[in-house]
């Protein structure tokens, strides 16, 4: 209370002080998500988080090619895939799931609500801590590849600014899918808003394969443009390997535009749920 | 039905100061553009450092009166006011002023209960050292010493609404509102958390109430605004609430002696009806309907003529429960 009190006296103007409180109520709710994650549940984060990836890693990558039914170079092509898939669908969990559970059963997020802060950001900073769970999620398969596949990680011809890039922006969007998906599903239906929203997701996002192998399969290649996820994964691909994938320029586009779509329409929903 | 001796000691214009604290003009409320009006023109102000109750049956428009003074309902018209500022146009600085206790318990679950207060504190500024201590401090005052690094979900109903409280508290806020805090407690955590309602008052926090408890209501709040159908049907102190209803008042007396004592009273100025019943070994109760103000004084005098020694002598007031079933009648909601 001092300290608001002190910065209340060098901040002169109402409008100074009303975003020097803001600011400091969301640096506050950064670190109660940080905190509750690094202190209270790290390992449900990272079982939530790593298990699925590690198994699709290990049956894909490693059991496959393994009895032949895929070639030994699928692990190459397969990791930037699940890494793009690790880091969106971690952010989608992480912010659906609390959304749908702090807004109804357990009314938690009222005390976020109520803090200082409009409602907006209340929303971009629910955003951005379960992005930075998908980041760090993402981040954590390189080494679980290089543990899992039988050629290991190759990280020679990566394009470090590229990914880091696609890592960051493929989470927020992510988390403005899961807080459209969070903020617009009944509480009683989200169970099947998950499975019917989840697995479409999972497999035409081009995880499994490049999006140019799919040629052959041009309905499905087409239909898979719709998926935001397609676009992480594509730019994965281009940022750690040589493999053939869609025009950067394309990828960006395909990114940013999901990104401004769910990441408006999620802070949209997420205040209309948060007031009436 | 109830008799009451004491003297009122709520204030009658509730607190003063410098313009209300909270000011609700003509507040509209419609949640669907064809549907109807939730709250339908509900005009009130609560006074700064009052105590102020909102009564009602559910679905009476208090819950998203409270919505919209806590900027979480925007209003469909009018305008509410918390400390000068206009909920519409900056919900960031009313929510600065205010803490709210809901009815069901919001605490944050993965959380510890110091760390529940802890990071409250932190979101509206205050540093790690401050927080922490004002947190431990509070816990103690509100009884959860030793239980400060449980989780809350261990938590009783009555430990949780506590340390809601005190979770509310952290932030020293100017309007305290609370929504049914006592529907889910023990008489003990009822008790406690009247005296700390009555402790904040002293303090000078402003507090708005919400209760069906109409005893509590009655016991606590300086002035109650009873809210049905959207509309204030009768805002004003416990005491003048209670005197809505003429029929019910009167002044009870025990006398002792012989002999029905009907007919000694039956002639009393002011007096509308009389009954009369043994008390006791030798004694009688009377009771004498009428709103005469000077009742007391004729019935106290009547005894001595009459050479019946008084035991007892109290007034009767129609209870506040009275009150309100009058004026929101008997019908399930």
């Amino acid at each position: 209370m001092t300290t608001s009190v002190r910065s209340s006296r060098s901040v002169t103007t109402a409008g100074g002080v009303q975003r020097m409180s803001a600011w400091r109520a969301f640096l506050g709710l950064c670190q109660r998500d940080l905190w509750a994650t690094v202190r209270h549940e790290p390992l449900a984060f990272l079982s939530q988080a790593l298990l699925q990836p590690i198994f699709f890693l290990f049956v894909f990558g490693r059991v496959l090619p393994e009895i032949g039914a895929a070639g030994d170079a699928y692990g190459a092509q397969l990791l930037p895939g699940i890494i793009a898939l690790t880091v969106v669908l971690t952010a989608v969990q992480n912010t659906a799931l609390p959304l749908v559970i702090g807004f109804s059963f357990t009314k938690e997020l009222e005390d976020r609500l109520l803090a200082p802060l409009p409602v907006e950001a209340v929303a971009v900073q629910t955003m951005l801590m379960a992005a930075a769970r998908g980041a760090i999620g993402g981040l954590l398969i390189l080494p679980l590849g290089q543990l899992i596949l039988p050629g290991g990680v190759n990280l020679g011809e990566t394009v470090w600014l590229g990914f880091v890039l696609i890592l960051l922006l493929g989470a927020i969007t992510g988390a403005g899918m899961g807080m459209v998906l969070g903020t617009s599903v009944p509480p009683t239906r989200i169970s099947v808003a998950f499975a019917v929203v989840l697995t479409p997701l999972i497999f035409t996002g081009s995880t499994f394969y490049p999006w140019a192998a799919l040629g052959r399969l041009r309905w499905f290649q087409v239909l898979t443009l719709a998926n935001p996820l397609t676009y992480v994964s594509e730019g994965m691909r281009a940022a750690l390997t040589p493999i053939d994938h869609l025009p950067t320029v394309a990828i960006a586009l395909g990114i940013l535009a999901s990104l401004t779509v769910f990441g408006g329409l999620g802070v949209r929903g997420f205040a209309r749920r948060a007031t009436s | 039905m109830s008799v009451e001796s004491n003297v009122d000691l709520g204030a009658e214009e509730g607190a003063a100061g410098a313009g209300p604290f909270v000011l609700v003009d003509e507040l509209r409320k419609r949640f669907v553009s064809d549907g109807p009006d939730v709250v339908d023109g509900i005009s009130f102000s609560v006074g700064r450092g009052e105590l102020f109750g909102l009564l009602g049956p559910n679905g009476a428009g208090k819950t998203t009166t409270i919505g919209v003074i806590t900027t979480r309902v925007h209003p469909s018209g009018g305008r509410v006011l918390v400390d000068g500022i206009d909920v519409s146009r900056d919900p960031v600085g009313v929510k600065r002023r205010i803490a709210v206790v809901p009815q069901q318990s919001n605490l944050d679950r993965t959380l510890t209960a110091v760390e529940n207060l802890s990071f409250h504190a932190a979101y509206f500024g205050s540093n790690r050292r401050d927080r922490r201590l004002r947190a431990r401090e509070m816990l103690a005052r509100f009884g959860l010493e030793g239980r400060e690094d449980e989780a809350v979900n261990n938590y009783s109903g009555g430990m949780a609404q506590r340390l809601m409280l005190a979770r509310a508290l952290m932030h020293r806020p100017q309007l305290l509102v609370l929504d049914e805090p006592t529907s889910a407690l023990d008489p003990q955590s009822r008790l406690f958390l009247w005296d700390t309602i009555r402790d904040l008052r002293r303090d000078g926090v402003t507090i708005l109430l919400t209760t069906h408890d109409m005893d509590e209501a009655d016991l606590l709040c300086d002035r109650i605004a009873i809210v049905d159908h959207g509309k204030v049907v009768a805002l004003d102190t416990p005491r003048r609430l209670r005197q809505l209803l003429p029929s019910d008042a009167g002044v009870e007396l025990v006398i002792d002696g012989d002999g029905d004592p009907t007919q000694l009273f039956s002639e009393i100025e002011g007096g509308r009806r009389v009954e009369a019943q043994p008390a006791g070994q030798d004694g009688w109760q009377v009771r004498i309907y009428g709103d005469d103000d000077r009742l007391t004084e004729h019935a106290a005098e009547m005894a001595r003529r009459a050479g019946r020694p008084l035991v007892e002598l109290r007034r009767i007031e129609g209870t506040l429960e009275d009150v309100f079933v009058h004026l929101t009648g008997r019908e399930l909601r």
